[in-house]
C-alpha cells in the first residue's frame, strides 16, 4: 500500500550537466546551479561536464552518502535517454533508484533555443524548480518482476524473418514463424543474381528455407496473420488466423485418421485444375491455376487453393485421390500462443510507379520495373531467363535503367527517402545484359551512384569497365513510338549540361520501395509507432536500432527502413539477439508505475472500472464496504483511471496526483512571478 | 495588468510515448521554437485529471497545452480518446467561469513529428500573445 504522505524532510541533490557545449552553449550553467541551491529542499547542488560519465555518476552516489539526501534531481538531456543511467547512480549511493527526477535542459531546451541564452536559462531554472518539488514527493518503489515465457514469435519469413527464427531457435527457444503467404522467403525468393556477389539468390536462399523448415525449435505457421495481441513483454498472448488452404499436410491428414494421405506436392492437382489466372509470383507475367505453389522452392511444399479464384469443379480432389489432401469446405483456424517477446520482419512493398505518369508504366509495353527484370532474366522465371520485349517477344539491345524512380522525390507523388538498394541493383541488372546479351548496351540514368557497402564500389566500378553507360541527369519523360514501340528517353545530362533524347529498346524503372499496405495495422496491433514515412520506428536510430518503444517487441529488415540482404541479415541477428535476452533471464522489471486505490477515499462508484483498457480495476466488499481493486499484474500505468476518479481516491505510483500538483504550483507559484 | 514585459507562462503536459518524444526529436532536429512554454510528462494523457488543468489556471497559467499521442497509437491504447473527452467537457467549464477555451489546447504529435512539436508551440505561444494575460491572474496566490 502506497504510503500517501512521509514523515521525512526532503532532502534534494541537484546535478546541472554541462554536456560539453550542447547544454552550456546557450544556457548558463553556473547560475541555473546556483539559482537550484536558493530552492526550498534542495541540500546541494552542483555541476559538471557531463554528468553521465563516471565521475559524474559518482558525484551523485557521494553526494546521497555525505548529504543524507532523500531525492536526487540531473538537469540533462532527456530523461528518454538516461533516465535508466541516473536511477542506476541513484541506487549506488543507496537510495531507491525511484527517487530521482530529471529535467530536460537539452533536447528541449538548449537545443531549440540555440539563440536565446537568456530565455534558455530562465527555463532551465523553471524545469529544475519543478523537477526539486516532484522529486520532494518521491517515494521508494519496488520494481515489479514478471516471469517471461520461454518463447519468441517472428511476423514476417523474408530473408530478416528467417534469420531471426534460425538464431532464436538455435539459442534454443521454442521460435514461432508466422508468415502470411503460402511460403517463406519473402522478396528474395523473387530475385535472379544478388550484388556485389553474383551469388544466384534462390542457390543461397533455398537451403536456409529448408533449415528453417526442418529447424525443430521452430514453429512454422505459413499462410498465417496475427489477428490480435494481448499482454506484454514476457507474457504476449497472440491470436492467430490460420487462413484456408484448401490443402491439408501429411501430419494434418493423420490427425484426420486418412493413413498416408495429405500432400506431397506431387502436383497432380494443378494440371486438372481448369482456371488460369496471373501468377503474382511472377508479377502477372504468366499463368496460374487456382490450386498452386507460389514459385518452385517454397517450403514448406505443400499446394493452396486461392479460394478468390477457385469455382469448386472438385477436378482437384479427384485427381488427388486416396491422399484425400484437397478440402475445398476448410475454414479459416483461429489459435493463440504465449511468447515472451516477438520480432517484426514484415519487408516491404514496391511503390505503384504507374503513379509517375510521364514514365508510361502500364502505358507503354516495354517500360518495366526492375523486379520484373528480376523475373525476365531469371532462367527460372516466365520466359526461361531471356529478356524480351513485351511488345514483340525481341531480344532488346538498348536499354535504358532509370534510377531513383519515386524515390528522393519531393514532388508529392512519389518518396522522399533513398530506397538505397536500386543503384546497387541496377548496376548489377546492367553487368546481366552485358554478359547475357552480346552487343546489348545498358544506359543507365542517374542522380548519384550509391554504392556504399563492402565491395560495392569496386563493383561500380567494374560495371563502368564492362562497357555500362552512365548519364548523370533525372529521366523529364519518356515518350513511345507508336509503330516501334521503341522509346525516347528525355533527359537532361547534367554533366555536359546539355539535353537527351534517346531512342531505347526498352526501359526499366528502379521503383521505389514503400512500407506494406498491412504496416499501419501490424504495429498498431504490437503498438509500435512510425516514421514520418511509415516504416516501423526503432527506439533509437543509433543507439537502439532494432529495439522498439514498446519492450519486448524489436524489428529486423525492411519493415524498419530500406536496407539490403547484407543489412537485413545483421539486423535480424541483432533483434534475435535482443529478443532472446529477457528470455534467457527468465523476468523482466516492469516499472512500478501502478495504480493503488486509496481505500479510505473511494466511494465504491466503480466509474474507474471502465476507463482501464486492461480491465484491471473490480470492486471487491472488504470490511463491509465496497472499494475499488487493482490486479498489478494487468495494470500497466497508464494512469488513465487516476485522471478519472471523481474522489481522488487512486494513487498513481510516481505519478501520484500531489506530485503533479507539487509540478504545476512549482512552475506557476514558485518562481518569480 | 497589461505591462509590456509581461510574457506567457504556459504549462504542457504530455505523454511520454509520443508527444515527448516527438519534442525530444525537435531538440535532435534543431529545430528553433520560442522558449515561453514549460513541459512536464506524464506516462499517457489518460493520466490528466482535469483537475491539473483547473489548477494550472487558478496558479495564474495563461494557456494549458495536452498533447498525445494521435488517435489509435495511444501506447495504452485509448487514453487519449479518453482525455480528449475529458479535455472538450473542460473547455466548457472553462468557458463558464469566463476563461476563454483557445486557452485549454490539445494536440496530437507522434514521436516522428519534430517538426510537428515546432510548429505546436509557435501557434500555442502565438494563440496566447494574442489573448494576453489570463483574468485568473490576479486573483492566483
Ligand atoms: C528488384 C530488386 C532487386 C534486389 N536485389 C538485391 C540484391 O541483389 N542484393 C541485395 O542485397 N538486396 C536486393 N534487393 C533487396 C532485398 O529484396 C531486401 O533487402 C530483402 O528482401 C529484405 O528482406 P526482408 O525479410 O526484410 O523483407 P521481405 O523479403 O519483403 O520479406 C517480408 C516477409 O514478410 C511477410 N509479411 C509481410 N507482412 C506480414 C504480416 N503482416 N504477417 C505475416 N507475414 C508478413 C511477407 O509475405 C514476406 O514473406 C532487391 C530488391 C528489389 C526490389
Ligand atoms: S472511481 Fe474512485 S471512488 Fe470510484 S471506485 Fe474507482 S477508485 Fe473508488
Ligand atoms: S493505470 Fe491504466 S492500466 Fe493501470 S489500472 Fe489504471 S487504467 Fe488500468
Ligand atoms: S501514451 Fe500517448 S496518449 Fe496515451
Amino acid at each position: 500500500m502506497a504510503e500517501v504522505k512521509k514523515n521525512e524532510e526532503p532532502r534534494i541533490g541537484v546535478f546541472v550537466c554541462h554536456c560539453g557545449t550542447n547544454i552550456a552553449g546557450s544556457i548558463d550553467v553556473k547560475a541555473v546551479m546556483e539559482y537550484a541551491r536558493t530552492l526550498p529542499n534542495v541540500a546541494i547542488a552542483d555541476d559538471y561536464q557531463y554528468m553521465c560519465s563516471t565521475p559524474g555518476q559518482n558525484k551523485i552516489a557521494e553526494a546521497i552518502a555525505e548529504q543524507k539526501l532523500t531525492g536526487v534531481v540531473v538537469a540533462a538531456c532527456s530523461p528518454r535517454l538516461h533516465e535508466p543511467t541516473f536511477r542506476n547512480a541513484t541506487k549506488a549511493g543507496g537510495l531507491n533508484p525511484f527517487r530521482f527526477e530529471m529535467a530536460n535542459i537539452r533536447e528541449q531546451n538548449s537545443w531549440v533555443h540555440m539563440h536565446q541564452p537568456e530565455e534558455a536559462t530562465a527555463k532551465a531554472k523553471d524545469a529544475v524548480r519543478i523537477a526539486v518539488a516532484k522529486a520532494s514527493l518521491l517515494e521508494d518503489l519496488v520494481p515489479k518482476s514478471v516471469p517471461v515465457e520461454k518463447a519468441a514469435m517472428v511476423v514476417g519469413g523474408g530473408v530478416g524473418g528467417m534469420q531471426a527464427a534460425l538464431d532464436l531457435a538455435n539459442a534454443g527457444i521454442k521460435t514461432y514463424l508466422v508468415e502470411k503467404s503460402p511460403t517463406i522467403g519473402g522478396r528474395m525468393s523473387q530475385l535472379d543474381k544478388t550484388f556485389p556477389t553474383l551469388d544466384c539468390s534462390q542457390c543461397i536462399l533455398t537451403p536456409k528455407m529448408v533449415d528453417v523448415y526442418r529447424n525443430e525449435g521452430i514453429e512454422l505457421l505459413t499462410y498465417t496473420e496475427v489477428e490480435q495481441v494481448e499482454g506484454y513483454i514476457g507474457n504476449f498472448d497472440v491470436t492467430l488466423r490460420k487462413k484456408a488452404r484448401g490443402v491439408i499436410t501429411p501430419a494434418e491428414a493423420e490427425a484426420r485418421g486418412i493413413v498416408g494421405g495429405g500432400c506431397t506436392g506431387c502436383g497432380d492437382c494443378v494440371d486438372v485444375c481448369p482456371v488460369i489466372k496471373p501468377n503474382p509470383f511472377e508479377l502477372g507475367m504468366a499463368p496460374r491455376k487456382a490450386i498452386y505453389i507460389y514459385h518452385p522452392q517454397v517450403s514448406p511444399l505443400i499446394y493452396t487453393v486461392d479460394f478468390d479464384a477457385c469455382v469448386k469443379c472438385g477436378l482437384c480432389v479427384e485427381a488427388c485421390g486416396e491422399k484425400k489432401a484437397v478440402d475445398l469446405e476448410m475454414k479459416d483456424e483461429l489459435m493463440t500462443v504465449k511468447v515472451g517477446t516477438v520480432v517484426l520482419a514484415t519487408g516491404y512493398d514496391i511503390f505503384p510507379i504507374e503513379k509517375k505518369f510521364e514514365w508510361g508504366y502500364k502505358n507503354y509495353d516495354n517500360v518495366i520495373t526492375s523486379l520484373e527484370f528480376e523475373r525476365l532474366i531469371c532462367a527460372s522465371g516466365p520466359t526461361g531467363g531471356h529478356l524480351v520485349r513485351p511488345s514483340d517477344g525481341e531480344t532488346p539491345k538498348k536499354i535504358a535503367f532509370v534510377l531513383c524512380a519515386g524515390s528522393r522525390d519531393s514532388t508529392g507523388v512519389g518518396k522522399p527517402y533513398c530506397s538505397r538498394f536500386c543503384c546497387m541493383y541496377s548496376l548489377k541488372h546492367a553487368h546481366q545484359i552485358i554478359e547475357k546479351i552480346p552487343g546489348a548496351i545498358p544506359y543507365i540514368f542517374y542522380m548519384d551512384i550509391r554504392s556504399f557497402g563492402k565491395m560495392y564500389e569496386e563493383f561500380y566500378y567494374r560495371i563502368q569497365n564492362e562497357g555500362a553507360k552512365f548519364i548523370r541527369g533525372r529521366v523529364a519523360n519518356i515518350l513511345e513510338d507508336p509503330v516501334t514501340k521503341n522509346l525516347h528517353v528525355n533527359a537532361e545530362d547534367t554533366l555536359l549540361g546539355r539535353p537527351i533524347d534517346m531512342e531505347v529498346d526498352m526501359v526499366v524503372l528502379a521503383a521505389a520501395i514503400q512500407p506494406t499496405a498491412e504496416t499501419e495495422k501490424t504495429r498498431r496491433l504490437f503498438g509500435v509507432s512510425c516514421s514520418q514515412d511509415g516504416w516501423l520506428l526503432e527506439a533509437h536510430p543509433k543507439l537502439n536500432p532494432c529495439g522498439t518503444t514498446t519492450a519486448g517487441v524489436y524489428l529486423a529488415g525492411v519493415c524498419q527502413g530500406p536496407k539490403d540482404i547484407p543489412d537485413t541479415v545483421a539486423q535480424a541477428e541483432g533483434a534475435a539477439s535482443a529478443a532472446s535476452i529477457p528470455i534467457h533471464r527468465g523476468e523482466v522489471e516492469l516499472e512500478p508505475y501502478f495504480a493503488q486505490c486509496m481505500e479510505e477515499k473511494c466511494a465504491g462508484c466503480g466509474l474507474c472500472v471502465n476507463q482501464c483498457p486492461y480491465g484491471a480495476l473490480s470492486l471487491v466488499e472488504k470490511d463491509g464496504r465496497t472499494v475499488m481493486q487493482v490486479t498489478e499484474a494487468k495494470c500497466k500505468g497508464c494512469g488513465t483511471c487516476g485522471g478519472f476518479c471523481p474522489g481522488g481516491a487512486i494513487w498513481m505510483q510516481h505519478f501520484a496526483t500531489p506530485q503533479i500538483v507539487a509540478q504545476i504550483d512549482a512552475f506557476l507559484l514558485g518562481g518569480e512571478q | 495588468m497589461a505591462d509590456e514585459n509581461w510574457k506567457p507562462k504556459i504549462i504542457a503536459i504530455i505523454c511520454n510515448w509520443c508527444s515527448y518524444a516527438g519534442a525530444d526529436l525537435a531538440g535532435g532536429a534543431r529545430i528553433q521554437y520560442p522558449p515561453d512554454i514549460r513541459a512536464i510528462r506524464v506516462m499517457c494523457t489518460g493520466r490528466i485529471d482535469p483537475l491539473f488543468i483547473l489548477k494550472a489556471f487558478q496558479d495564474g497559467a495563461d494557456g494549458v497545452l495536452v498533447s498525445g499521442c494521435h488517435f489509435g497509437d495511444c501506447h495504452y491504447l485509448e487514453g487519449n480518446f479518453k482525455a480528449a473527452k475529458r479535455m472538450f467537457l473542460l473547455k466548457s467549464v472553462l468557458k463558464n467561469i469566463g476563461l476563454d477555451d483557445k486557452r485549454l489546447r490539445m494536440t496530437f504529435v507522434s514521436a516522428s513529428e519534430g517538426a510537428k512539436w515546432g510548429m505546436v508551440m509557435e501557434d500555442v505561444i502565438k494563440t496566447i500573445n494574442e489573448l494576453g494575460p489570463s483574468p485568473l491572474k490576479e486573483f492566483a496566490r
